[in-house]
């Protein structure tokens, strides 16, 4: 019982991750029309960052705080040079110019920081465990991934359903003519959401840095996994963002955690500790497919 | 009597709370231009979507040529003989307007799962579409991209295609939107010159080409069909001055 | 081949056509074997672009998963050899055809949606069988698998590298040639009007999703071609040959030579090579050691690609493109 509890706060803390990711793809996704391969570069440099800020202050929660603004830097930087001169093109030019991205980054992060992976240490009040509940001992780091990341996830919520700009957000995924209309200034606000998007991947890469460890092209499998969840949820859908990541979460989980032992009943074990992780993998993709078969613009995605 | 060439019944479509098509009943005959006419946003193209498949209406039938097609996919009516063309003028911009036409032709020659004929060299596909080009005055348009046509051409281009299959039933959504005046009278006359042997259902917003075209109109108000009848019935109902033509001068 | 000598595309046609059919002469005789290993790959990769360049060229779907008939290919060999069914006659057929029914199964599915859907459900598709891939662990998961080549008793044996990168070669022409017909067939003038227009193709009569269906599944199975081949050449398959950083390669190359021209996905290829093989001496000339680092050069270059050079390299031979109007 305990075990399926933990297990079930893992899936959890691995959907926030990927949710802090997916938020700001689904909201570039919706309101610019930009397909942006590169979002999981941003995810990179966060740990990068992070890594450098945090080996420089000698403290976790100061670099960890400083990555933010590098990170909101970083992605007004790429959105000026690069992402402006694509929201007028068609989808395929945004693919290879944001794939060029891809492969720029990561020969830049070999080139500064090298081809060998970083880690992060954790500082000493986040490497033991905290008792969520009587009799349950959880990590400490993961949990404050999870509050962290649900505390994050409430914020844009608010920001999305309550703010005037997340009114315009809102309005500009679903009809991204009326904003104009509105008389608001669209590259202000474009570069607002690339920028706020840059920020929470950052967040997700650095806070995922002490568990995965900081390595060139971290970014591209989590980067088709958000691809994954902004399509299950629905392009533009905050809210479809954050039920796909939780779902696709928790199967990760059950791959890693549960199947083995699964399959372990009918294959060898070596052969039940390859297939289990590759099953999860393909169950993802298996519900987007079906998830898309029933309603090809994704949960909560506009209709037409 | 003889069963009309398009007969609507009870049509309606909603958009959640909005109703599109309210209950609508009209039929288009053999022979006779039907215009269908409304205020922007009474829901003229939205029947059109529905008569040509592209939108499923959620309740009443479409009856065409004597077949029931409400359920048909929007290829399978085009290839019973229902030819449109649209309000947003809408041509292969990449092709050769003569393409444009063979490709239109090319649509009622059976399927197309033909991997290794050469179909710029096929005489059953460009002598129509040749003639095609001629009947509507672009003959000397046709190796012209048809993204280098003019605006007017285009909607010339347009008909053309419409017309490539020999159709029962034309479908015009505002042919001479955006066009000048000459452009205007030249369109009025190719129209006046295809209604033998097919139906034609006009939605138009210039009035002059309506009242002289049309054998009979339909008005069409917040997605109701408010009054129907031939072009002096429509001018004298009362309901339609009120509704619809009063801020608009009258053609006498 | 007269009339191709009157335009330059033709004439670098039949110059290109001229080195390529003697390279392995010259490259035994200058003893760089090396260079007939790449040539090899070139051809192969040309097959694969060639194959998607019938959707996303003529077609205009933007597949993001095509490296994935790299896979089904490959893994149709090696599997079907690893137990012991090693004739090409069998392997090649299985290979080609699997490839095609995975196509028009996941087309089925896939063609249902549009624009940034499409792109990342066939993305999604091919990383379902990468993962399957890896999930194999008889057949080597994720470190692949050493296979021989397929057997073709007295007809040729691919281990002769000459014979095999002809044989390449070959399949290239009949690819080549069957894309030009392709194009300007009835069937090519449909789904280059749906990509221009499909509601118009819709409104004038063409179930366009049949036609889509239908060029998805060709694609597929030469994809599949290049696969098979892909392994017999390497005699090793691994999930990484399906990686969907292959299917970004592929489209670039694809449109790097010129979308929907003949001869573009030829042209992108050697690019694609010329560029991988020739940026990394190049930068090493500038600052010694930094050659590995090319991409940090060639990533700008697709960005400035996609933004300014979208006719390919296909369109500076001049002339109309193939894709277009194509009347003539």
């Amino acid at each position: 019982m305990d075990y399926l509890a933990i297990q079930i706060l893992n899936g959890v803390q691995l959907g926030l991750l990927m949710f802090l990711l997916a938020a700001g793809l689904t909201l570039t996704f919706g309101i610019m029309d930009l397909v942006n391969l590169a979002h999981g570069s941003l995810y990179m440099m966060g740990a990068y960052f992070a890594w450098t800020l945090i080996g420089w202050t000698d403290s976790f929660v100061l670099g960890a705080l400083l990555t933010l603004p590098a990170a909101l830097a970083l992605g007004a930087v790429v959105e000026a040079v690069v992402i402006r001169r694509l929201y007028a093109r068609d989808h395929l030019d945004q693919v290879l110019a944001t794939f060029g991205l891809i492969l720029f980054f990561n020969e830049l992060v070999r080139v500064i920081w090298g081809p060998a992976g970083k880690s992060i240490a954790l500082p000493a009040f986040l490497s033991g465990t905290v008792e969520i509940l009587p009799g349950l001992p959880y990590p400490a780091y993961r949990f404050a991934i999870i509050v962290v990341g649900g505390v994050v996830a409430l914020l844009l919520a608010w920001m999305v359903q309550r703010t005037r700009t997340g009114m315009l957000i809102r309005a500009g995924a679903s009809n991204r003519r009326m904003i104009g209309a509105l008389g608001v200034d669209i590259n202000l606000l474009f570069t607002l959401v690339f920028g706020l998007g840059a920020v929470f991947a950052a967040l997700a890469g650095l806070m995922a840095a002490p568990i995965l460890s900081v390595k060139i092209g971290m970014g591209d499998d989590i980067l088709i996994l958000a691809f994954v969840i902004i399509v299950i949820g629905g392009i533009g859908s905050i809210k479809g963002a954050f039920i796909a990541a939780m779902v696709v979460g928790q199967i990760d989980i059950f791959g890693r955690a549960f199947l083995p032992d699964l399959l372990k009943t009918f294959l060898s074990n070596a052969a039940a500790s390859t297939a289990a992780p590759a099953i999860s993998q393909v169950l993802i993709y298996l519900v987007m497919a079906g998830v898309l078969v029933w309603r090809p613009t994704g949960l909560f995605g506009p209709r037409t | 009597m003889v069963e009309p060439l398009l007969s609507v019944t009870g049509l309606l479509k909603r958009f959640g709370g909005l109703v599109a098509t309210d209950n609508v009943s009209l039929d288009v005959r053999e022979g006779e231009i039907h215009a269908l006419i409304g205020p922007n946003g009474a829901g003229k193209t939205t029947l059109v979507h529905q008569l040509t498949g592209q939108l499923a209406p959620d309740a009443g039938s479409v009856r065409f040529a004597g077949l029931d097609i409400t359920r048909l996919a929007t290829p399978q009516r085009a290839r019973l003989g229902m030819a449109r063309s649209y309000q947003i003028t809408s041509v292969l911009r990449d092709f050769t307007a003569e393409d444009n036409v063979a490709i239109a032709v090319q649509a009622h020659r059976g399927h197309s799962f033909r991997f290794f004929a050469d179909a710029r060299h096929d005489a059953s596909l460009r002598v129509p579409a040749r003639a095609g080009l001629a009947a509507v005055g672009l003959d000397a348009r046709a190796d012209t991209l048809a993204a280098n046509l003019s605006h007017g051409e285009q909607r010339q281009l347009e008909i053309a295609m419409a017309l490539a299959g020999a159709p029962r039933l034309l479908l015009l959504d505002e042919p001479m939107a955006g066009m000048g005046p000459d452009e205007s009278q030249r369109m009025i006359a190719l129209l006046a010159g295809l209604k033998e042997r097919r139906g034609i259902l006009l939605i138009e917003h210039d009035m002059e080409a309506v009242f002289r075209l049309a054998d009979r109109i339909t008005v069409l108000v917040y997605g109701r069909a408010i009054a129907t009848g031939t072009p002096d019935e429509i001018r004298r109902d009362p309901a339609v001055r009120e509704a619809y033509l009063g801020d608009e001068a009258m053609p006498c | 081949m007269i009339q191709a000598l009157r335009t330059r595309r033709g004439l670098v046609v039949i110059a290109l056509a001229a080195l390529a059919i003697a390279l392995p002469l010259l490259t035994q005789a200058f003893d760089q074997r090396y260079l007939l290993s790449i040539g090899t790959r070139v051809v192969i990769w040309s097959i694969a672009a060639a194959s998607l360049n019938l959707i996303l060229g003529y077609g205009g779907m933007v597949s993001f998963g095509h490296a994935v008939f790299f896979g089904i290919g490959g893994y149709a060999v090696g599997i079907l050899g690893h137990h012991g069914v090693v004739l090409g006659w069998v392997q090649w057929p299985v290979g080609v055809l699997a490839a095609a029914l995975w196509a028009a199964a996941i087309g089925a599915l896939s063609l249902r949606t549009r624009g940034v859907y499409f792109i990342m459900i066939t993305l999604a598709f091919s990383q379902l069988v990468y993962y399957v891939g890896v999930g194999l662990e008889a057949y080597g998961a994720d470190d692949g698998l050493n296979i021989s080549r397929s057997r073709f008793p007295g007809l040729i044996d691919l281990r002769d590298r000459a014979a095999f990168y002809w044989l390449c070669l070959a399949l290239l022409g009949l690819v080549l040639w069957f894309s030009a017909r392709f194009a300007n067939s009835h069937f090519g003038f449909v789904l280059r009007g749906a990509k221009s227009n499909d509601v118009r193709m819709a409104s004038l009569g063409f179930p366009v999703f049949r036609y889509r269906l239908a060029a998805f599944t060709i694609s597929g199975a030469l994809g599949g071609l290049s696969g098979v081949l892909l392994a017999n050449h390497d005699a090793y398959i691994s999930p990484a040959m399906m990686s969907w950083v292959k299917s970004g390669d592929l489209i670039v190359i694809v449109v790097l030579g010129g979308m929907g021209t003949v001869f573009g996905p030829v042209w992108g290829t050697v690019a694609f090579f010329v560029l991988e093989e020739s940026l990394k001496p190049v930068i090493d000339l500038f600052r010694k050691g930094w050659g590995e680092y090319w991409q940090i050069v060639f990533g700008p270059i697709l960005i400035l690609i996609a933004l300014y050079a979208k006719g390919g390299i296909d369109s500076l031979l001049g002339g109309r493109r193939d894709g277009g109007g194509g009347h003539g």
